[in-house]
């Protein structure tokens, strides 16, 4: 046991990490009412016009419906592959299963600027126009990951012997699937959906190499930053991104057993 | 139909299966009689957990021949046999209650809803877990789960019923309790049981019948009595019990230890008695027993037990004394005419 001192160190440290880390993204929720559109403190008033100057800006309603149609496909289509790559790495074994199975994980580790400019040279060496759908494949790359990592954890946990069971009361491979394997990985797959949305929520980088003319909300945040002006606006789309992004990653921690959810390495 | 009831439950024909090189299962031949408590007994890595997945199902035998109730089942797949097994680890489905595993079987094969009710309640009744039915698995004990998981299967009554080392989790107390608990309830529903058990005194508890396997083979079956009083090979008299094992006259036998007498100093033999001097080199106490390892004078060891009832307070103060050991013939068992001797 270490002595008081030490510990009351250990707790005001711990506090002043948890400070450094979280007054930043605090300040711009606490800027997102600030009446005036400078930001200096302390702030003059607080107000909730910016909220509704957002809501009624044309260009950040449709970076928001691109954000989340990419969102919602990238998702979408990882839950399937993700899923099924899982499956396939769980029940097969093979000569250079481990190898397939880092090449599936390989897309989250990678720093997204390789992603994003490998699939920007693929798509205009094969004259495919950045839209939607090349944001959609960007996505998808790294959604992929979370799903696949949720799903072959879970299955590894299970008891092998359960699948048996099942088949040795009468289910045929279908009933298996459905009574046994199904319900016991559904929160697993739940989460990684959610992890992979908010993901490609705050995604920037192999989005603005795989966007056209469209943008997300990231890369609206990356516009506007740049050239200096809407910086209340800013704000107000940062805390909602924030929020949306937070939300799915605690829920996936919860059901994910408390624990950390699977997310390999951090990203944008 | 008179012929029905002589139809075997279980009937393995020259069952063989081959993981790599390695046979380990390798030639079985086995008939189980309908009713049977039957147990597979051996050291671990001797083939009888594969042999019983084999009947489940859940491996294809390499070659041979695999009968359930006269019906051919060897390419048959397991949800579509006449199986069920108490697996080790219990499998119990941890996202059902209690109620809802052991109806699992029941409702796969849509038996309606109300009889299921009632024999699962049955069921639970049998293994003394009534009101336990709402429960989730990890709500259990480890002894509630091993009910729950027997009720599971007994509740769609099998042809046969295969049980993987059922009690291998429990504690030395709740194992004993179990051991004759589930003898019990096999003589009450009347289901064929092969069990498979690496603890000997548990098959010699429990069967009607034990198959003593080694290295994928089968050394003997018989009656407990028979594969302890009459072990057919030197494996089976070692296994099964204490192995005290003597070359004389180029004669091998076993002597087991509850029939060697101890004589005290000057006690005179009876009549017909073999009696050979040796020096005590450990004396164990068992509790209900006393053990004495006992060098002989011509060299080998032979183990004897004593009955705790005459009070052997120091029966430690044996130890490097001198001893004769007495037996009578009628009591020894001829396992072959000395063909091992390494002398």
């Amino acid at each position: 046991m270490e002595d008081t001192g030490t510990r009351i160190f250990l707790r005001i440290w711990a506090v002043l990490i948890m400070l450094f880390l979280f007054i930043p993204i605090f300040l711009i929720f606490l800027y997102a009412f600030n009446t005036s559109n400078i930001e200096s403190w302390p702030i003059p008033g607080l107000t909730l016009k910016w909220f509704s100057a957002t809501w009624n800006d044309d260009n950040v309603r449709s970076a928001l419906l691109v954000s989340l149609e990419a969102g919602l496909l990238a998702t979408a289509i990882a839950l399937v592959l993700g899923s099924c790559a899982a499956f396939a790495i769980h029940r097969t074994r093979f000569f250079g299963r481990e190898v397939v199975s880092l090449l599936f994980i390989l897309p989250l580790a990678l720093p997204g600027i390789i992603t994003g400019i490998a699939l920007n040279a693929f798509f205009s060496f094969n004259n495919i126009t950045l839209s939607l759908a090349t944001i959609v494949v960007g996505h998808t790359t790294f959604c992929i990951v979370v799903v696949y990592n949720n799903v072959l954890a879970r299955l590894r946990r299970m008891q092998g012997s359960l699948i048996e069971a099942a088949m040795d009361l009468g289910a045929n491979s279908v009933q298996v699937f459905r009574d046994v394997t199904l319900p016991l990985i559904s929160t697993a797959v739940v989460a990684g959906a959610m992890l992979a949305f908010a993901l490609s929520f705050d995604e920037v980088i192999v989005t603005t190499f795989t966007a056209g003319a469209q943008s997300t909300l990231p890369i609206w945040i990356f516009g506007q930053i740049r050239h200096g002006v809407l910086l209340p606006e800013v704000n107000v789309v940062v805390s909602f991104v924030i929020l949306v992004t937070i939300i799915p990653v605690a829920v996936a921690a919860r059901l994910t057993g408390g624990g950390a959810a699977r997310v390999p390495a951090a990203r944008s | 139909m008179t012929n029905a009831a002589k139809v075997p439950a279980l009937k393995l024909e020259a069952v063989r299966k081959h993981f790599g090189h390695v046979a380990v299962v390798d030639g079985i031949d086995l008939l189980v009689e309908r009713g049977e408590f039957f147990t597979l007994v051996g050291p671990s890595g001797s083939g009888k957990t594969t042999l019983l997945r084999l009947i489940a199902g859940f491996e294809r035998p390499d070659s041979g021949r695999i009968e359930l109730a006269g019906r051919d089942v060897t390419s048959i797949p397991p949800y579509q046999r006449e199986t069920n097994t108490v697996f080790q680890d219990y499998a119990l489905f941890p996202h059902m209650s209690v109620a809802d595993n052991i109806g699992y079987g029941l409702r796969i094969k849509g038996v309606a809803r109300q009889t299921r009710d009632k024999r699962v309640q049955n069921a639970l009744d049998m293994v003394r877990l009534s009101g336990l039915g709402g429960r989730r698995p990890n709500q259990l004990s480890g002894g509630q789960r091993q009910r729950v998981a027997l009720a599971r299967a007994v509740v769609n009554e099998p042809e046969v019923l295969l049980l993987d080392e059922p009690l291998g989790a429990l504690d030395l107390k709740l194992r004993q309790e179990m051991q004759i608990e589930l003898k019990q309830i096999q003589k009450e529903v009347g289901i064929t049981f092969v069990y498979v058990t690496h603890d000997q005194e548990e098959a010699l508890t429990m069967s009607d019948r034990v198959a003593v396997m080694s290295s994928g083979r089968i050394q003997q079956i018989g009656t407990p009595v028979e594969v302890y009083e009459q072990p057919a090979t030197e494996f089976v008299a070692d296994f099964i019990g204490i192995s005290n094992i003597l070359l004389r006259d180029g004669v091998r036998f076993v002597v087991r230890p509850e029939k060697i007498r101890m004589l005290a100093e000057g006690e005179p033999a009876d009549v017909g008695m073999t009696v050979e001097p040796g020096r005590v080199a450990q004396v164990v106490y068992a509790g209900m027993t006393t053990r004495y390892i006992v060098h002989l004078d011509r060299g080998e060891q032979l183990v004897a037990v004593r009955q705790n009832m005459d009070a052997q307070d120091n029966a430690q103060k044996f130890e490097g004394q001198p001893v004769r050991l007495a037996w009578t013939s009628d009591h020894t068992y001829v396992l072959g005419k000395g063909e091992v001797d390494s002398r």
